[in-house]
């Protein structure tokens, strides 16, 4: 094991994916412009290439190319530009297999960073995966750790399916320890990052990192915080959540996104359905405030979750005896 | 047409009356069993000669990509059309066992990889599949059909961009009939209502724009062919404006909820009151237009053209009878294929 920064390690899985298959294409923005890039010079012009800034074309032709027998991966830098070409992410992609009875398969992983709330402002900082989670067809990747960001874009490339693999830009250079060679998080399995037996906080991508934190004030406090990071959210994996629950029989979401758009609501809502007896407690979301992200920096951190924002939450919280 | 021995002419005649007695016998199921088929369907009555034409110019191992108007393509390539009137009957024994419809026919197998409903949506896929044949390098050439109203979207505008840029083994076969829905082409088109072909667009790709009579299958097979050869040559993609005519209003009256209802008149008559423009496409029909051509110049005896006709009409019989006949697929199976 050694430690690389998150973006490294997303790197490395396209880079050692493409070596073990050569099915695998890379293209998109901004990417492979010069003969040393390192994609370009180790798997060629053929199977890297730059597109022009066309999301639609990019997405389409991914989609098209691996109905052809090819798996790409595109190069979105923001998960808006996706918005630009919603169709394709949410109207065709996902939709080809079923609609051919199997026929066809559209294993594409897009490529998009997320909530890069340094400074940018309204349309570069949204939190938009809670859009694509209920999309069927579609699966949804969300890596917190450097690990899992290699190990998730690993099996979101060796995946049928599309997949669109949300990393947050605020984690771009954090480190953390990778594992070498081979390695592979299956989609649909959350991971449980720190035990605890009073309050269950689901914490969603980058919150992970807020999330933890938390738990260690609230552990200060006498309150043990169990915090579970889903790691995808489509396929979901409920019953981890469920299972800590029954446990903890409180459970706190974090998400970076506006309430009525998160996953958040989502989660809660499957806790409440499935999980009605196991609550001492209502589930609290903590979100986004319903705002566009603004520039100004108080501001923006203003409307943003974090770890204060959760450990108050906490404590605030009603208990049933 | 000294190029097409006789056997090919009848080759084309033959698929061509075949898409029109499917369409025909598409558009009577409204009539003789209402509610049978479901949603919107779009028939390919008029662009026979086009298609016809178009695959023609194919390469067994070449594929195509078509949009929501899709029936006459897998009927040329092979398919069974029992699977593709099952399919448009929402029946298990369907080409994509009842999940698609009308809207959505592909036969893999045959090199049919999709159809998109979304208008325009579909040129980007056949695109990223040329993109897939350059890389394969094996030869193989791509068509991409789609509409006139399909040019007014960016996808065509982003596609045909890249094909251009990464001189992509791909064919733009534009069937321009005139209307996007109720909309006149030049109602929509600057180059239309300019004057000027639509063709005209590749310029801003630097590729080469032909326009073609989309009523003669010759016509269309060499300029299609024309410009496949140029793409399996590596030297990239053609836009191919082919000019037809829709004999079949948009789709089927959609009255919600309830059974779909049967075709009501073409746009040029119920909407804008043409009934010249309608009348003039009626009698340059391509399939009669085609029949004389060749019984005149000899290929085909009127006697064999009923005998072809006959033969036809039983085999699109048996399609409905075969598609009444199958089973709907078990309810529960609608959760199944979500993921591969």
């Amino acid at each position: 094991m050694r430690e690389l920064p998150y973006i490294a390690a997303i790197g490395e899985a396209i880079h050692q994916e493409m070596e073990r298959d050569e099915s695998v294409l890379y293209f998109g923005q901004n990417i492979a412009t010069t003969d040393d890039d390192p994609y370009l010079k180790a798997f060629g012009s053929e199977r890297v290439r730059v597109t022009p800034i066309s999301e639609t074309a990019e997405i389409g032709m991914a989609i098209g190319a691996a109905m052809a027998g090819y798996r790409p991966v595109v190069e979105l830098y923001m998960a808006e530009f996706m918005l630009v070409a919603m169709d394709q992410v949410v109207n065709e992609a996902n939709r080809f297999h079923y609609m051919t009875k199997g026929q066809v398969k559209v294993p594409v992983v897009l490529k998009a960073g997320y909530g890069f709330t340094a400074g940018w402002a309204g349309q570069h900082t949204g939190t938009i995966y809670g859009m694509f989670m209920g999309v069927p067809g579609l699966k949804v990747a969300l890596p917190a750790t450097p690990a899992d960001a290699k190990g998730l874009m690993t099996a979101a490339i060796r995946d049928d399916n599309p997949v669109v693999f949300f990393h947050h830009y605020l984690l771009t250079l954090e480190h953390g320890d990778v594992p070498e060679g081979e390695h592979v998080v299956p989609l649909g399995q959350a991971n449980v990052v720190r035990e605890g037996g009073d309050v269950t906080i689901v914490a969603l991508g980058y919150m992970l990192g807020q999330a933890l934190e938390a738990a260690e004030q609230l552990a200060g406090e006498g309150v043990s915080a169990e915090v579970i990071d889903p790691r995808t959210l489509a396929p979901l994996d409920t019953a981890t959540i469920l299972a800590s629950v029954e446990k903890t029989g409180r459970l706190v979401v974090v998400d970076q996104s506006t309430r009525h758009g998160s996953a958040a609501a989502v989660i809660a809502a499957e806790a409440a359905s499935e999980g009605f007896s196991s609550l001492k407690a209502p589930v609290q979301l903590i979100c986004a405030l319903d705002a566009t992200v603004p520039y100004s920096e108080p501001m923006e951190q203003y409307l943003l979750p974090d770890a204060a924002k959760i450990v108050a939450a906490v404590l605030e919280s009603p208990v049933a005896a | 047409m000294p190029e097409f021995d006789r056997e090919r002419l009848r080759w084309m005649y033959t698929q061509m009356l075949r898409i029109r007695e499917f369409e025909e016998r598409v558009k009577g199921t409204f009539e003789e069993h209402p509610g049978t088929i479901r949603g919107h369907t779009h028939l390919a009555d008029g662009a026979e000669a086009s298609i016809v034409g178009s695959l023609a110019a194919l390469r067994e191992d070449d594929q195509l990509l078509a949009t929501y108007r899709c029936h006459g393509y897998p009927l040329v390539l092979g398919t069974d059309p029992k699977a593709i009137m099952a399919e448009i009957y929402g029946r298990r024994d369907g080409l994509c066992g009842g999940y698609g419809g009308s809207m959505h026919l592909t036969d893999v197998g045959r090199g049919f990889l999709g159809t998109s409903g979304i208008v325009g949506q579909g040129i980007p896929h056949a695109t990223g599949a040329a993109y897939a044949a350059q890389i394969r390098g094996k030869g193989q050439v791509v068509l991409s059909f789609f509409g006139d109203g399909a040019s007014k979207q960016g996808a065509f505008h982003e596609s045909l961009n890249i094909a251009s840029l990464w001189k992509l083994p791909i064919v733009f076969v534009m069937e321009n009939n005139n209307y996007n829905v109720v909309t006149r082409v030049e109602q929509e088109d600057a180059n239309a209502a300019a004057g000027e072909p639509l063709a005209v667009k590749a310029k801003a790709f630097s590729m080469p724009g032909e326009t073609v009579d989309g009523g003669d299958p010759v016509a269309v097979h060499e300029t299609v062919g024309a410009a496949v050869d140029r793409a399996r040559s590596g030297e990239g993609p053609t836009l191919v404006e082919s000019l037809v005519y829709r004999l079949s209003a948009h789709g089927n009256l959609i009255a919600p909820p309830g059974v779909p209802l049967h075709y009501p008149e073409h746009e040029a008559v119920a909407v804008f009151g043409n009934t010249e423009e309608y009348e003039a496409a009626r009698r340059g029909d391509p399939v009669p237009r085609f029949r004389g051509r060749l019984v005149e110049d000899g290929t085909l005896s009127a006697e064999e053209a009923d005998e072809i006709a006959e033969r036809v009409r039983a085999e699109m019989q048996e399609a409905v009878d075969f598609a009444l006949a199958s089973p709907f697929p078990a309810a529960e199976e609608a959760v199944e294929y979500v993921y591969a």
